[in-house]
């Protein structure tokens, strides 16, 4: 088609839009582009718009790679529909490519006869060179499996803006705001609330805002004009059914530091003290949670790793909910402390946003591989619980959580979630606060028989006292302790005594958390697939599949993966066989098979992006038979 | 959650009453014996409460201090305890911290610590109790060591230089040092109860002797005979003056911007000429803090202590003005842009 095309006005009706029950658009250009932006912007007016949908943002360590280059390239991935969304969608029926680069990594995730949009006026020789292109892949036929639809945008926009008096490279970078008006067009949202955001954050530079404005209606205005002319086609996406009630988006980030306010509010614990240390792609949730003053809680930047925790466990020590937030590598310099925690018997919230490893690794990329650093990454025999979230907004449950089982069982708890979790949003049905659990902690305050280390007979807890509370003057530490009295005891006997009521207390959490259930399918089978964390939509999407063709295939998702539920090995023993699909070299399966002495087989992809529904499915048809998708 | 208990006023306990049941394990004859003594004896002239007053230290000997305390205490891990404290404040900025640790736990496993509980500013008593040797691991050479130790871990002696507490924490920003010896007991409390009067992170250093692995590393300077002339004591607003009979003192040399040593009444130096004390002067408190023998005296006392605003008050202010309109959780979970999907 042709790129000189001009919006003219028009009164001719335009066609009706062609369905689509879901759709999968991926936004992708320089990490200079505003890519993160346009493809938040276009899930705020995807889910206004009543669509349940996904999201997966991908972007590179490098803050502002040079240019055009490939590893330089940032995108956006968002899959809604009218129906329910659970993964962020396996191939792109859309791809907005911003340059040569942009188009290079992402056109061969583009499904066979999809739409790619590309800025034709980035496809310079020197631009192609720069993406390591020979020659022109618009032109000689390298993308012949796609429909590529090159428009001018860079040119489109500078018209748009042209009367604003921008300088060229001002104008340049409103050709997001183009590109999204274009796609807000093709499926038929608004563009209020996005007119609304430019406004708010251009407030201090009407110009700019103005020009985004402009910007943005020009693209969705050539969308228009294009249809009329028949070289465009617009679609509808209908409303998803969603449970009614109150809607927002929500991002893993955001949810978790909302479920770690509302769990204090629960327990009544006036105080959440979070100590961190900025380290992608866990240092969100420091933000988030320094914007949170008015909710009692303290975020301290303290000056590496091992002091982030050291506060937190400080802030615990004084009565406080300490939390500490970081990723694989700040973990594994965290974990003295946490051991710490552990002796001295105090409660503590680890969130581990996973990020691809080992060493530096993949900063800005996902993976489970923290599973076992999790579960056994300390000195000694030192037990705690780990639960992980699921999605983005289980995130806000999974924290309320790991605040109940740190206060009531006075330990540290590890909470896993993932750079995809951390990143990814969703629509998300805001919970009635008035329902949430009330989860009060009591800090002991009688002085009568007070030892430090006397156990609830129930959980095995000790008390929790705060400094500050007269007749109750103790000292705790990291040697240990007399059963009995708390003071330092080398007793043979003792430390043998002290590690097995550690494990007990860990143990029996198994018996306050509900029994394992399954997500999908019966609670015996062919096979099971049993996943943890984020992978819950890929799997959730996959086993419905298998399960439409007849095939007797059940899901499993575990939140507490130390202890496991119960009943999980007799669960387990239901299955003919297992299939663990992890984001690492096979951790929960090792376990399970160290656990239950079941033929856990592993699905492992550890590729720093999410499994694609079809590679969950093949594989289970590979186990269960069943023709191919 | 400024946890102040309003209680009846009570008698100021005596010393032993901050003792605890606990049997003191260090060696006879260790100094930590007698800094923990002026600690009780401090603690009870200052009227401090019990409950109130929190003991954090890292791992050494000097880290199993709190256990001797009948306060709170929070034996921790090493190196950690300034930021373990830091941790208290920021939950209970009211308590009144001490963090307790040696040479190995807050100078090199624990340097950054100490370095950014300082730099931050936050309300701590740090004694840092240099013994220029680690005793728990059983006497290899340490941050403080001086060069040529000769210890299990340098059989050759030391190749490295050591690190002078003085000059490192004031170079960090510290608004109050003083050092003290242990034994000295009118210096070594005074300098404690000034370290707690002040508002802000101040560290103390405390000359201790390990009887057992660096016997006698400071009797150059402790020695009943040398010490007039090795140490001069510090006042705020006295003439800096030592020596047996008070006639030697340290005067400033404007040409090569150095202290030097000068004798009054010799080669025309009279008693103007030596400097004046003025604790709230950072450049003078650095030159004093780094002279060492034999050239200088080494100067006990508070060195520095010139007080600014605290990172924990002024984080409890911000927390305190925020509080005022305190948020709701379902107003925060509807904050933003929020839709309606009806039946």
């Amino acid at each position: 088609m042709s790129a000189s095309v001009t919006p003219t006005p028009t009164a001719n009706p335009p066609r009706p839009r062609e369905p689509r029950e879901a759709v999968v658009i991926r936004f992708a250009g320089d990490s200079g582009d505003g890519m993160q932006l346009t493809g938040s912007q276009f899930t705020l007016e995807t889910a206004l718009a009543g669509n349940d949908l996904a999201t997966f943002p991908n972007f590179p360590a490098e803050i502002r790679a040079p240019v055009g280059t490939t590893f330089g390239v940032s995108s956006f991935q968002i899959h809604f529909g009218s129906q329910q969304v659970r993964s962020a969608g396996d191939e792109l029926d859309v791809l907005v490519a911003m340059n040569p680069a942009a188009f290079k990594v992402h056109v061969r995730d583009v499904r066979p006869g999809g739409l790619v949009v590309v800025d034709s006026a980035t496809f310079t020789e020197r631009n192609l060179a720069r993406a390591g292109y020979e020659g022109n892949p618009l032109e000689n036929g390298a993308a012949a499996a796609v429909r590529t639809m090159p428009l001018d945008i860079s040119r489109l926009t500078l018209d748009a803006v042209r009367e604003l008096g921008l300088s060229q490279k001002e104008a340049l970078r409103c050709r997001n705001m183009w590109a999204l008006g274009l796609m807000l067009w093709m499926y038929g949202r608004d563009r209020d609330a996005t007119v609304a955001w430019l406004n708010r954050k251009f407030a201090r530079s009407p110009v700019i805002a103005q020009a985004n404005v402009a910007a943005l209606n020009a693209g969705h205005a050539f969308g228009e004009t294009a249809e009329l002319s028949g070289s465009m086609t617009g679609y509808a996406v209908p409303r998803a059914a969603l449970e009614p009630g109150l809607y927002r988006t929500v991002t893993g980030t955001e949810a978790l530091a909302w479920g770690l306010v509302a769990g204090a509010r629960a327990a009544g614990i006036a105080r959440v003290v979070l100590g961190s240390y900025p380290i992608t792609p866990a240092s969100p949730l420091l933000h988030v949670l320094a914007g949170l003053r008015r909710h009692g809680v303290v975020t301290f930047q303290a000056e590496d790793e091992i002091a982030a925790v050291c506060a937190a466990i400080g802030a615990a020590y004084a009565g406080a909910l300490g939390v500490t937030s970081s990723s694989g590598p700040g973990i594994a310099l965290k974990m003295e402390a946490i051991g710490l925690a552990l002796a001295a018997e105090l409660p503590l919230v680890v969130v581990n946003s996973q990020r691809g490893g080992p060493s530096t690794g993949l900063p800005t990329k996902t993976e489970q591989s923290d599973l076992f650093q999790a579960v056994y990454g300390r000195n000694a025999d030192a037990p705690l619980p780990v639960i992980a979230a699921a999605t983005p907004s289980d995130c806000f449950e999974v924290a309320i959580e790991a605040v109940r089982l740190a206060t009531r069982y006075m330990t540290p708890v590890m909470l896993l979630t993932d750079g995809y979790l951390a990143n990814a949003a969703e629509p998300w049905r805001v919970p009635d606060t008035d329902a949430l659990p009330s989860l009060p902690v009591r800090y002991r305050t009688e002085s009568g028989g007070f030892q430090p280390y006397l156990r609830d007979d129930r959980t095995l807890a000790r008390a929790w006292v705060k400094p500050g509370t007269p007749g109750l003057e103790h000292r705790i530490g990291g040697l240990e302790r007399s059963f009995e009295t708390g003071h330092i005891s080398y007793d043979p006997e003792n430390h043998h005594r002290m590690t097995m009521v550690r494990a007990a207390k860990i143990d029996g959490i198994a018996d306050d958390i509900p029994a394992q259930r399954v997500e999908v399918g019966a609670s015996r089978g062919a096979l099971a697939v049993v996943g943890w964390g984020s992978t819950y939509g890929p799997i959730r999407n996959a086993v419905e599949r298998v399960r439409a063709d007849g095939l007797e295939v059940s899901h499993i998702h575990l939140r507490h993966i130390h202890p496991f539920p119960r009943n999980l090995g007799a669960l387990l023993a239901g299955f003919d066989r297992i299939l663990v699909p992890e984001m690492n070299n096979g951790q929960l399966a090792t376990i399970l098979r160290a656990r239950f002495l079941v033929n856990a087989e592993g699905l492992n992809r550890v590729a720093g992006v999410p499994f694609r529904v079809a590679e969950v499915v093949d594989a289970i048809r590979a186990r269960v038979g069943g023709a191919s998708a | 959650m400024t946890d102040t208990v309003v209680r009846e006023h009570a008698a100021p306990l005596s010393p032993k009453e901050f003792a605890s049941d606990q049997e003191v394990r260090w060696c006879p004859g260790c100094g930590d014996y007698a800094i923990l003594k002026a600690m009780q004896k401090t603690l009870s002239e200052i009227g401090a409460r019990r409950e109130d007053t929190v003991f954090v230290s890292g791992i050494g000997c000097a880290a199993r201090f709190p256990y001797y305390m009948s306060t709170y205490g929070f034996h921790t891990i090493h190196g950690r305890a300034p930021a373990i404290a830091t941790g208290v404040k920021l939950a209970n900025p009211a308590l009144d911290v001490w963090v307790i640790g040696g040479d190995g736990d807050m100078l090199s496993i624990g340097g950054n610590h100490t370095l950014h509980a300082i730099r931050r500013n936050v309300d701590l008593q740090l004694i840092l109790f240099n013994n220029e040797i680690y005793g728990l691991t059983k006497g290899q050479y340490s941050p403080t060591s001086r060069r040529g130790t000769r210890s299990p871990s340098t059989p050759g002696g030391s190749l490295d230089a050591p690190l002078h507490p003085g000059p490192f924490v004031l170079g960090a920003g510290a608004r109050f040092f003083a050092r003290a010896v242990d034994v000295q007991q009118p210096q070594l409390v005074h300098a404690l109860t000034r370290a707690h009067a002040h508002s802000g992170a101040a560290l103390v250093e405390v000359l201790q002797n390990c009887v057992v692995f660096n016997d006698g590393v400071f009797d150059h300077i402790t020695a009943r005979e040398s010490a007039s002339d090795a140490q001069v004591h510090v006042e705020h607003g006295r003439p800096l003056r030592f020596g047996k009979d008070g006639t030697r003192g340290l005067r400033f040399d404007p040409r090569t911007m150095r202290l030097e040593v000068v004798t009054i009444g010799a080669n025309g130096v009279g008693e103007d000429d030596v400097l004046v004390h003025d604790q709230t002067n950072r450049v003078l408190a650095t030159l004093l803090a780094a002279m060492e023998p034999p050239d200088f005296p080494v100067a006990m006392g508070v060195l520095y202590d010139d007080p600014a605003p605290t990172y924990d008050a002024e984080v409890e202010q911000e927390m305190q003005r925020a509080l005022e309109a305190p948020g709701d959780v379902a107003e925060l979970l509807n904050s933003g842009r929020t839709w309606m999907v009806i039946e």
